[in-house]
């Protein structure tokens, strides 16, 4: 999963490496479902850290879509909503890993800041920022 | 054409006057702007608040020089499609993102083929007229996947293995 504009761009960019299992995508906008033609497409609403309201809503579908997915493994390359899976995908005993966006090129974004707390693996796309946080980095979307 | 997006998120109208000040000031050149959340609606060029995916890379393939924020939306599909591009960072100070992060992407990305950044709306109307007339070489093949080390990292994470830290250096 990921939000909107770059993080699902880098997301697709990672399609190789899912290829080989049942592979589910949430994203914000409904046109982004064209790009995942064969797999099952969820969007859940924008939501802003300082909107309590909508991250509320965030959470209602995420528990929707996760309870009616079980997934194995939660992915995602951000931003800050995406962490509901995260934390839903660890109740529920799916592996987690979030992948920080390449765009957090001097240091981890304050989102996964929390998902290194959370997440069963959280990695930074950038070498120095991964030694600088104490996370690994396995390579970049580049 | 020119397509000159601010991503589909946040405002950015500093960057969207300038580029309708342009397309004013040069009518007989075509100018497309997807303005996200902004308050300024272009006056003088056509424009949407966020056009579908499909349609984006449509006119960015289709564009003669393509100008956006330094997000990453835009830098990677611009290189996907091998357009020259002009980029503007948002400005924290400005209250145009929620952090600084823009102008670090763009320090890592400076002086990279194929693409130019400027700090100032100034900057950003003479590098239109410019690119247009003196294009940039346009970078060679970009693919469009991860580097095959982070492909190959997370696929054995999903599969139940643990992957370790790679030392990976960057082009």
């Amino acid at each position: 999963m990921a939000s909107g504009g770059g993080h699902w761009i880098q997301l697709l960019r990672l399609r190789d490496a899912f290829s080989e299992f049942e592979t589910s995508y949430v994203s914000m906008f409904e046109n982004y479902a064209d790009e995942v033609h064969g797999c099952r497409f969820y969007t859940i609403p924008d939501a802003s850290r300082f909107d309590k309201f909508s991250f509320v809503k965030v959470w209602i579908k995420a528990v929707i879509i996760m309870t009616k997915e079980r997934p194995h493994a939660v992915l995602t390359t951000g931003s800050a909503p995406m962490l509901s899976f995260i934390i839903l995908g660890r109740l529920t005993g799916a592996r987690t890993l979030w992948i920080d966006s390449v765009a957090n090129a001097e240091r981890m974004s304050s989102s996964g800041r929390i998902a290194r707390k959370l997440a069963h693996r959280t990695v930074s796309q950038w070498p120095e920022v991964a030694a600088r946080e104490g996370v690994q980095c396995w390579g970049s979307i580049l | 054409m020119i397509f000159a997006s601010v991503g589909s998120m946040l405002p950015f109208d500093r960057f969207v006057r300038g580029v309708d000040e342009w397309a004013r000031d040069n009518p007989e050149k075509d100018v497309f702007i997807q303005i996200g959340g902004g308050d300024y609606e272009p006056r003088h060029a056509p424009f949407a608040r966020m056009v579908t995916l499909a349609d984006y890379r449509a006119k960015l393939n289709a564009c003669d020089l393509f100008v956006a924020h330094v997000g990453m939306g835009s830098i990677l599909q611009a290189l996907e499609a091998r357009k020259q591009m002009l980029l503007l960072p948002r400005d924290l100070a400005l209250g145009e993102h929620t952090t600084d992060h823009q102008m670090h992407t763009a320090e890592r990305f400076r002086g990279r083929q194929g693409m130019e950044i400027v700090t100032t709306i100034d900057e950003l109307k003479a590098g239109i007229t410019r690119l247009l007339c003196n294009p940039l070489s346009a970078g060679g093949e970009f693919s469009a996947k991860a580097s095959p080390q982070l492909t190959a990292a997370v696929a054995l994470f999903l599969s139940g293995g643990t992957p370790q830290n790679s030392e990976v250096r960057y082009a």
